[in-house]
């Protein structure tokens, strides 16, 4: 199976919660309780044997064209047809002027660094990765944009001019959107 | 709108308090306070819990607490701010009163972060923005949403990593001094330039650490408040405001918007110039989740203009004797911050300076009377600016 998103955090996930699970089941078959002394602090602890999983589901069902964008290679924003209100990320309403009729159109292809972060300690779903880095560019078409910047950040300026890509993320393998020093 | 005071307060050990439950870690402040008020539960009419949750098990904590601290059936409501959900509750409680509804409210925070692991823990702080824009595919953090502020920042003022240090340095030396602080150990400039990078350029030691803790303040009406005590301390003014939660919406990224409308709204209403709020004020609290934190907080708050936040640290201007002491209690940094409970602790904290009841080597010395919180939701999502006063 090649790498994808989803066996990619699995597999991290794994690697984090397996171990403590596996000492959990050790506890309680030798005790009869999950309950155990923290080492540090001497204190009682019960370790919770109803795991959580959680996994959301978003709609994407008014920005359906923001998606189709994506499979074709191409980062989508919207305009109110009444008012010209720009939006990204894309809205499917216009709050300035209460409409919902909106004209989609692609994002300029290079934009300016305005700040960007190297995520050295990471989220447990995206603890599979080297450290990443994150920036928000300002796009000629009037907003900013935030995603990951394919660059050694030592070689990071405020202002230099970043090149917008579309496509499947290396080791992920989902069609997603970063920067590139252009 | 009727006048506020606070008359009692109280604040539990911050740490990681594997020795306590949720709504028993409620209760060490909730006691506190009451003993501090002279009151039993039978005299709270009102009560609001401020708890984020989700690293915790308790889905319904208002109801959990108020079972535990003897509350039911009094009317209870659980609020949420990010990182400044004390002080949304304390503004709760606050309408509750000014608008003659009840006379004695409490406002309890509380926060149990080690229920769950730490990457568990980085991964719901890192999706407190937008979450499918920041977060889903891009695995924005906490110090991350403050470290794209702090890149932008250093590179548009010239402060440096050591500046930032200095901010963890004074925090941490007046954790020091505070007993229920999580860290009371005094750090020096070197090991927190030494200390590895969480979300470059920010470091551990720039970072406030995961917190469990609780604090509870009890407010009461003008009449109330003159039979509970003679040292009665003004809620003058709460000001509040919102950011937008997507970081890519914000006009620059040198300081916090919701703050400086917060602190604008909070002075007009105080009678506080805002050209000189540092006149007016003996003691600040603010939100230092992150040592940039703190120094954008100096400019939001105009205790320094902007770009020049950092030399007043640099200066040791915000230590006790200096322009304004900042933070004497440890900060989050310091002390801890156990998201729900943190902007309770600051009036809590407040309310004692005032009343001149902290350890003597980290009491500012009162003169005019007046003290500042200043509470921050998420990376500017939220923002409290709030004033009290003993006159
Ligand atoms: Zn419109």
């Amino acid at each position: 199976m090649s790498d994808n998103v989803v066996n990619s955090v699995s597999k991290t996930l794994d690697k984090l919660y397996g171990e403590p699970l596996k000492q959990l089941e050790t506890l309680i078959g030798a005790t009869g309780l999950p309950v155990y002394k923290d080492p540090k602090s001497g204190a009682l602890l019960w370790v919770d044997v109803r795991e959580l999983r959680l996994r959301f589901t978003l709609s994407v069902n008014k920005i359906a064209k923001f998606v189709d964008g994506l499979r074709e290679g191409k980062l989508l924003y919207t305009v109110c047809k009444r008012c010209g209100a720009k939006y990204f990320p894309p809205q499917a309403d216009c709050p300035r002027c209460k409409a919902s009729d909106m004209e989609w159109r692609e994002t300029s292809p290079v934009g300016e660094l305005i700040t960007w972060t190297v995520i050295n300690v990471k989220p447990a779903s995206f603890s599979h990765h080297a450290d990443y880095v994150v920036g928000i560019v300002k796009m000629p078409d009037g907003f900013n944009i935030t995603a990951w910047v394919e660059a050694d950040p030592k070689t990071l300026k405020p202002g230099m001019k970043m090149r917008l890509l579309v496509d499947r993320r290396p080791g992920e393998n989902y069609i997603t959107y970063w920067f590139k020093p252009a | 709108m009727r006048k506020v005071a606070v008359v009692g307060v109280g604040t539990s050990k911050f740490g990681n308090r594997t020795d306590v439950s949720l709504p028993e870690l409620a209760w060490e402040s909730v006691k506190e306070a009451l003993d501090d008020a002279r009151l039993g539960t039978e005299d709270i009419e009102a009560f609001v819990v401020g708890n984020v949750g989700g690293w915790s098990s308790e889905m319904l904590p208002a109801v959990v607490v108020g079972e535990y601290c003897g509350l039911v059936p009094k009317s209870g409501v659980r609020v949420e701010a990010a990182c400044a959900t004390g002080s949304a509750a304390v503004r709760t409680a606050y309408h509750m009163i000014a608008s003659g509804e009840a006379d004695i409210v409490m406002a309890i925070g509380v926060e149990k972060m080690n229920e769950s692991p730490t990457p568990t823990v980085v991964e719901f702080i890192g999706r407190a923005g937008n979450y499918f824009w920041e977060f889903e595919n891009f695995g924005l953090t906490f110090p991350g949403y403050y470290a794209l502020y702090a890149t932008a920042y250093m590179h548009r003022y010239g402060a440096t990593e050591e500046d930032l240090c200095k901010v963890a340095v004074k925090n941490h030396y007046y954790g020091s001094l505070n007993p229920k602080a999580q860290f009371q150990k005094a750090i020096t400039v070197e090991e927190c330039l030494n200390s590895r990078y969480v979300a470059w350029p920010l470091k551990l030691y720039d970072s406030s650490p995961i917190t469990d803790g609780s604090s509870a303040v009890i407010l009461a009406s003008e009449e109330a408040a003159k039979k509970i005590t003679d040292t009665p301390v003004w809620i003058k003014a709460i000001g509040y405001a919102n950011g937008t939660a997507n970081l890519s919406k914000r006009l620059d990224f040198i300081g916090l918007e919701a703050a400086q409308i917060a602190a604008q709204m909070a002075y007009k209403k105080a009678g506080i110039d805002p050209q000189e709020p540092v006149k007016y004020l003996d003691v600040a609290e603010v939100h230092d989740c992150f040592t940039i934190a703190e120094i954008m907080a100096y400019e939001d708050l105009g205790f320094a203009k902007r770009g020049e936040g950092y030399k007043l640290v640099r200066e040791g201007q915000t230590y006790i004797g200096g322009l304004i002491p900042v933070n004497v209690d440890g900060g989050l940094k310091a002390k801890g911050h156990p998201i729900g409970a943190t902007g309770v602790s600051m009036i809590a904290e407040l309310t004692r300076q005032l009343r001149q009841q902290v350890e003597k080597s980290r009491q500012a010395p009162i003169r005019k009377g007046m003290a500042l919180a200043h509470n921050i939701g998420g990376t500017g999502h939220y923002a409290f600016v709030t004033i009290l006063s003993l006159s």
